[in-house]
């Protein structure tokens, strides 16, 4: 078993006997739930928009070298710097070295989750930099020196008085642990960066080929903040995250805010289309967008999950996903958890490192229903498995079945098995979970039903007799 | 920075990449095993508004969605009767928030609005010190549209003086006119097009409701980094 593997399995027996952390997730998401349905409600087709939208994603990514050829010339014909990096070094590298022309201090983040996939803060902080996320969740899980718990409520496993405690000794101010004062704590702290921060730092959920831009959708103002005041933008983004027209974006921007928060729109959906224009008022001198690889044209390569970079990371199938909700978003030890987490992973950083993720499913297929572009998500799991097998087979497994298939193909030995099986019952049961049980890893949490005095077969005969 | 060809030879490659990927088509979302879709110039969203929350056709009904939206939205609509009313409007709203400093941009119906109201304004065009709109009370703009369908207002950074005015200063009002009231999204893109292509401006946003968090335990709180206050005043 890969130490990934024995891990996970460490920490999710840990986080499913933890009934404290298991309800503060239920209530957020059963919150979510009722929101996200009214929602969907008020769409005159839901399923229609899905569809929709799932093949409008797939002609974009079925073209992608086409529509990013569009989107590059579209941005750099307003003077933005376009690069590309095929690793997340070569993107980190990238920031790097804008900070060092700019001979920048101070960078203000908003939500990425492709930065925390390049391991981009760590990068900035070794070469000395502030870096501050100004999303609130992603802030308070920056001052717990944490990754974020989920792709789009980062810190819903935390209550509020964990957040005064947190605030109070990191930030040394939290009058008290109602929602409202904490957010303006750090709302107040916050208002300095901005203003003084010499690099906004973004990503961006969807970009525009046609008219060369890109669209950040949030909730705080955050996001506008950062592209406004300090003198350098800089965006990173997935290759994936295109869309062939601005018109898209009327069906996008209301799926994604439906599906990730149950929102109709949220608060802010901002395209930009380059640095400061003549005859505007504010904005970034300096506009780069950083188009990242990093695995994707692998994923790419793979024609049966290419639907995988579809993804809009809402949030949605985490939301929806039995183990999510026991296990924890932590558990994963991913940047993207939950069945999509479970599905990219292993192409992202190895399959057989990673393929435990996949068995992390009952397979409900509640994942694939809640995608608001229809990723077959439950499928690429089964998928993985299958791959995973192939590549690399488990000896003890195959040995297994071989034997299974040996005795199942000969009655004579299969009536001899049952009488064995219906002998040796009772005794197992006497070494039930312990280390002795053979079938520990399943018998220690769960009951083998006990098998019938007779089986069907001969009851079968015996009423022919 | 990169010297232009290492630059140049990691896009080649990436595009490299990507067109030896797709060599092995996909199938089609939802038809297994078809045969690829042809890149088309027709959008599937396209027929967005046939699925998307549906809007009435009059304009009296597209208004009442839009108030009845932007309320539940705790952003607030003050209808007035005239343009000469927006003037009262705003006045009184200075009175009430003890307005001591507004900030705001050149247009004709902020010019029009803020002439009489005798604070000190901070004006955004040509460029303004950030340190003194923060200190404002409220940033009073223009806006490209409003849309029915989610209660949004559109703005632009050429329409509503920049990217900080509608974010910086606590209190956002609107200025609109009725006419400027479109139905729904696909509108409103259409309208951004027709309005501005290929000369966008550097920053397009849809700002429904005033800004917000749920990041505490899932809990609203307005005013997380953007206004506390939006308030739509239209004539
Ligand atoms: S796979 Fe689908 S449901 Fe999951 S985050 Fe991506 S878009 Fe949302």
């Amino acid at each position: 078993m890969s130490t990934f593997a024995s891990q996970f399995l460490k920490q999710a027996r840990v986080m499913t006997a933890d009934l404290r952390h298991r309800k503060i997730i239920r209530t957020a998401l059963t919150n979510y739930e009722i929101v996200r349905d009214k929602r969907k409600g008020a769409f005159q087709s839901w399923e229609s928009a899905r569809q929709a939208a799932a093949e409008t994603k797939w002609e974009a990514v079925n073209h992608l070298d086409k529509y990013l050829v569009e989107l590059v010339s579209k941005l750099e014909a307003r003077g933005t710097k376009v690069h590309w990096a095929s690793t997340g070094a070569q993107a980190s590298e990238i920031i790097l070295q804008i900070v060092r022309d700019k001979q920048a201090r101070s960078v203000i983040k908003s939500k990425s989750m492709t930065s925390e996939e390049v391991h981009l803060n760590a990068a900035l902080e070794k070469a000395g930099l502030e870096v501050v996320e100004s999303d609130l969740g992603e802030f308070i899980m920056q001052l717990r020196d944490e990754p974020p718990y989920h792709i789009v409520f980062p810190s819903m496993h935390l209550t509020r008085g964990e957040i005064k405690d947190l605030f109070q000794r990191e930030l040394g101010d939290a009058p008290s642990d109602s929602p409202e004062e904490l957010t303006m704590v750090a709302r107040r702290a916050l208002r300095k960066k901005y203003l003084t921060a010499d690099i906004g730092f973004t990503g961006a959920n969807f970009a525009i080929a046609e008219t060369g831009m890109i669209s950040i959708t949030e909730n705080e103002g955050n996001a506008r903040l950062t592209s406004a005041l300090p003198k350098t933008m800089v965006s990173l983004l997935g290759i994936e995250k295109v869309l062939p027209r601005l018109e898209d974006l009327a069906l996008f921007l209301p799926m994604l805010a439906t599906a990730g928060t149950g929102q109709a729109l949220t608060c802010y959906n901002t395209m930009y289309g380059g640095p400061r224009q003549p005859g505007e008022s504010d904005g970034p001198e300096e506009f780069h967008v950083i188009l990242l690889d990093n695995h994707r044209t692998e994923l790419l390569a793979d024609a049966e999950q290419r639907d995988a970079l579809h993804c809009i990371r809402c949030g949605a199938c985490l939301n929806a996903c039995p183990i999510f909700r026991n296990v924890g978003g932590h558990t994963y030890a991913t940047t993207y958890s939950g069945p999509i987490g479970s599905v990219i992973t292993p192409h992202l950083r190895g399959l057989q490192d990673w393929k435990h993720l996949s068995n992390a499913s009952s397979l409900c297929g509640g994942c694939t229903e809640a995608c608001p572009v229809k990723i077959d998500l439950h499928h690429h799991l089964l998928q993985n498995r299958r791959n995973a097998a192939t590549e690399e087979p488990a000896f003890f497994e195959r040995s297994l079945y071989q034997i299974f298939g040996f005795v199942a193909n000969r009655p004579a030995l299969w009536a001899v098995a049952k009488k064995l099986g219906r002998f040796g019952q009772p005794l197992q049961n006497l070494v039930k979970g312990t280390a002795l049980d053979p079938a520990k890893a399943w018998t220690q949490t769960r009951d083998l039903p006990p098998m019938p005095k007779e089986s069907f077969k001969d009851w079968w005969q015996k009423r022919k007799g | 920075m990169k010297n232009e060809e290492t630059v140049l030879s990691e896009r080649e490659k990436i595009l490299a990449r990507v067109r030896e990927a797709l060599k092995i088509p996909a199938h089609v979302p939802g038809a297994h095993g078809t045969a690829p879709l042809p890149a088309s110039a027709h959008s599937p969203a396209a027929d967005a508004r046939s699925w998307l929350p549906k809007v009435g056709d009059s304009f009296a009904e597209q208004l009442a969605l839009f108030q009845s939206t932007a309320a539940e939205l705790k952003a607030e609509v003050q209808m007035v009767a005239s343009r000469d009313a927006v003037k009262a409007a705003l006045a009184k709203m200075a009175s009430d928030g003890n307005w001591k400093r507004i900030a705001t941009h050149k247009g004709e119906l902020t010019d029009f609005a803020t002439a009489d109201l005798g604070l000190p304004i901070c004006r955004t065009e040509g460029g303004y010190d950030v340190q003194e709109m923060e200190a404002c009370d409220a940033g009073i703009t223009e806006c490209d549209a409003l849309v029915a369908q989610t209660g949004s207002v559109l703005v632009t950074s050429l329409s509503a003086g920049g990217r900080g005015l509608s974010v910086l200063p606590p209190h956002h009002v609107v200025i609109a006119r009725r006419e400027q009231l479109v139905a729904d999204l696909p509108a409103a893109f259409a309208l951004v097009q027709k309005k501005y292509a290929p000369h966008f401006p550097s920053m397009i946003s849809f700002i429904t409701g005033p800004s917000r968090t749920g990041d505490i335990e899932r809990i609203l709180v307005l005013g997380a980094h953007g206004p506390k206050k939006l308030t739509i005043l239209c004539f």
